[in-house]
């Protein structure tokens, strides 16, 4: 159970970070069908630094000290180095977006379509193979928080809480719940984010009443761009032991279908996020899944293939959105380039 | 009065298609140039072999003993270029369709995969020891096209009856595909077994005795790939301008693209003609895959649960490029194989790779979601150009 619990939640969370990355941008009027580029992105800036960091070895005495408050620091540097780049990354988008009013669909693809080119690219430069690791070591020994850190033995348990949201995690899950309630909050809850949603709304009206449109697009991709690029670092970090190989499997475009899932709501994306990554999570170790404790591995022993269980959350989003969507409203005036002169 | 030659609404997407070819050349060159020069291996020579390769690398025919770069014509990447353009312009056809009667199809990779495996199927499991060979290559053709349209038609039933976006729609079916062929092949029987040192593949179709025709384009381009499936793309992308610019049903899928609602007003079945546009579009992305597929001598890897097929991505900078005319499209994929031929040559000669070609390939893309700007731009260019003639009291009427 504590895996379980633990697994969704690695899942669930950049999914969840991602979803409101396309929540901003939809809500100040921006389809950003981008959310996979900006990831794939995101994730390669962010092992890039990583490494770069590692072979400058400024944290090599901490690493060898085991003083992991300071490599937690790290950890939160490289997670804002790859936000930094996302949101430059996602410039280009709004660039084409919003000053040359180009179709926002084409521009996104474009833009998933550059991420991994660009990323394989200088990837083969640099290692030699289609993969960037690590300098030295890997994710679990310099990030992973783990109990012998707090205290407890070998053979100690850390009972149920603690091997849950403590044993074998990495700060940055939790780092990303963070951000997702402070971002929204200042989405629902101050003047910025109230004019933001008023440009994906009615922008015209928002314009009559002095509020840059430009502006707020701008702010509202960049952020997009910024939550996306973390996000798709924190997933590698923690689902592929912070390795790039310029591919998130598809986890951008399933975060759009928990945006529209969510109903471009900060708690519903949450749930529908916990909901996916639940599914994520029995796909990836349905074989190994002992819910009770007892040594069975009970979906194993229902023998179905294991495609079965990889298929499953696409299809559930299929399901899922065949039953809410008519009932889904998306932002007004998304995907509409903002022209002053049509009222 | 006549619009001149440089006025009309096809010059101007030719030449818009044009300025992003060259500027995404130009990006794709700067990036090579950028690391070459950071990088003391390779330095500026190293990255001047690159640029010519990213533009010449049809042309390239390897190194001398000497180590410079040779270029003169090659039969064998000429032929694989119009081979892998079949494919290509499948898929392009597929995107393009979709383009003009308003949804936009990057369901093509899904469709493609399933029009791989029932080709596959149908030609590896029917005996041609008992029927023709021509007859089975036949079968697995509309067969392919046949599971493509209904995988197809599903983002379209989605999107015309529930009000799903047809591009969340077409990415979960992809993901549902790859999965899907990966679990058919899986519990199949047609895991080529007889080379053990290949892993993970099905069988050639010649395996079967069932392949293309060559009608001799192979005497023509020695030692390619080439078959007749490039004219069989060809004749369907002229076939799909027939219907799409001539037919009652080409006219309402284009009034639908326009405005559904404005269609529906008029009586056109928008509901239906979404469902239909989607299928249609389906079985040319699929139809691509057995042309491919269906070669002889091409092989199919099935453990691709964690990819999607290039060859259904490219449909969408390939339709792009060539302004979702259908015959454009047969360009646009030439031109896009090409570029993966010289991503090749890039890879074999230099310290450079093949991702070099995909970047490029994004650019253009880029460029086109603002193709409508430049077209504006080039009139805008058109008539400065027209009115300083005229205030210069020239007066060369229709000197162009």
């Amino acid at each position: 159970m504590a895996f379980l619990i633990r697994q969704t939640l690695v899942y669930a969370v950049p999914l969840m970070l991602v979803a409101l990355a396309g929540v901003y941008a939809e809500r100040s009027g921006i389809i950003n069908l981008a959310l996979e580029g900006i990831m794939i992105f995101g994730a390669f800036m962010g092992v890039l630094f990583v490494r770069t960091v590692q072979q400058w070895g400024w944290f090599a005495e901490a690493y060898a000290a085991k003083h992991y408050l300071t490599l937690q620091g790290f950890l939160l540097m490289s997670m804002v180095f790859a936000a930094v780049c996302g949101a430059v990354f996602s410039t280009l988008l709004a660039f084409a977006a919003i000053n040359l009013k180009a179709d926002q669909t084409i521009g996104g693809t474009a833009l998933n379509l550059l991420a991994p080119a660009l990323v394989l690219f200088f990837i083969r430069i640099i290692a030699n193979q289609n993969t960037l690791n690590m300098y030295e070591g890997d994710a679990a020994s310099w990030f992973m928080l783990k109990k012998a850190m707090f205290g407890y033995g070998r053979k100690e348990e850390m009972g149920f809480l603690g091997s849950t949201f403590v044993d074998k995690v990495y700060v940055a899950t939790y780092i990303c719940i963070l951000v997702f309630v402070i971002m929204s909050v200042i989405m629902y809850k101050t003047r910025f984010g109230l004019r933001l949603r008023s440009c994906g709304e009615n922008p015209q009206a928002a314009d009559s009443l002095g509020i840059n449109v430009v502006k707020m697009r701008y702010s509202g991709t960049i952020i997009s761009g910024a939550l996306a690029g973390m996000g798709g670092f924190v997933y590698v970090l923690t689902t592929a032991n912070c390795s790039a190989n310029g591919d998130v499997a598809g986890f951008g475009f399933l975060a759009l279908a928990v945006m529209i899932f969510g109903n471009w709501k900060p708690l519903n994306i949450s749930l529908a996020a916990l909901l996916f990554g639940l599914f994520k999570c029995i796909a990836a170790s349905y074989s190994t899944l002992d819910v009770n404790g007892d040594g069975v591995y009970y979906l194993k022993e229902l023998g179905l293939n294991a495609n079965l269980y990889r298929m499953l959350p696409y299809v559930i989003t299929l399901v899922v959105l065949a039953f809410t969507s008519k009932s889904s409203r998306a932002p007004k005036a998304e995907g509409i380039p903002y022209d002053k002169g049509s009222r | 009065m006549k619009t001149s030659f440089w006025d009309k609404e096809g010059t101007k997407s030719v030449l818009a298609s044009l300025i992003a070819i060259i500027v995404g050349m130009l990006a794709g060159s700067i990036i090579i140039l950028i690391v070459g020069l950071s990088n003391s291996s390779m330095g500026l020579s190293g990255a001047w072999e690159g640029i010519r390769l990213v533009i010449g690398g049809l042309f390239s025919t390897g190194r001398t003993a000497s180590g410079s770069l040779t270029f003169g014509f090659n039969p064998t990447t000429f032929g694989n270029m119009l081979f892998r353009a079949t494919p290509l312009i499948m898929t392009g056809l597929s995107v393009a369709l979709g383009n003009k009667s308003g949804l936009f199809n990057i369901g093509a990779p899904g469709q493609y995969l399933a029009g791989t495996t029932a080709s596959l199927y149908i030609a590896l499991s029917i005996p041609t020891t008992s029927v023709p060979a021509w007859l089975v290559w036949l079968l697995a053709f509309l067969g392919g096209m046949l599971a493509g349209a209904c995988w197809g038609a599903i983002p379209g039933l989605l999107k015309a009856y529930l009000n799903i976006n047809e591009v969340l729609a077409c990415i979960m079916t992809n993901w549902i595909a790859a999965n899907l062929t990966t679990w058919l092949f899986d519990i199949g029987n047609l895991k080529n077994v007889a080379e053990g040192t290949k892993t993970s593949y099905v069988y050639k179709t010649t395996f079967n005795g069932v392949a293309t025709s060559k009608l001799g384009l192979d005497k023509l381009f020695r030692g390619s790939q080439i078959n007749g499936g490039i004219l069989i793309a060809i004749l369907i992308a002229v076939v799909v301008y027939i219907m799409l610019s001539k037919t009652t049903l080409g006219y309402e899928l284009k009034a639908c693209g326009a405005n559904r609602y404005a269609a529906r007003y008029a009586g056109i079945k928008d509901k239906r003609n979404i469902v239909l546009t989607m299928a249609m579009a389906g079985a040319l992305a699929a139809a691509g895959a057995a042309l491919y597929n269906l070669a002889g001598n091409t092989e199919f890897f099935w453990n691709t649960y964690q990819s999607l097929p290039a060859e259904g991505f490219n449909g969408i900078p390939v339709a792009l490029l060539a302004v979702n005319n259908p015959i454009g499209v047969v360009f646009a994929a030439i031109f896009m194989s090409m570029l993966s031929i010289c991503g090749q040559q890039l890879t074999n000669l230099t310290a450079f790779n093949e991702y070099i070609t995909n970047v490029i390939i994004a650019v253009i893309v880029y460029l086109a979601a603002f193709m409508l700007v430049i077209k504006l731009w080039i009139t805008k260019l058109r008539k400065q150009r027209g009115n300083r003639r005229v205030a210069g009291g020239e007066g060369k009427e229709g000197a162009k």
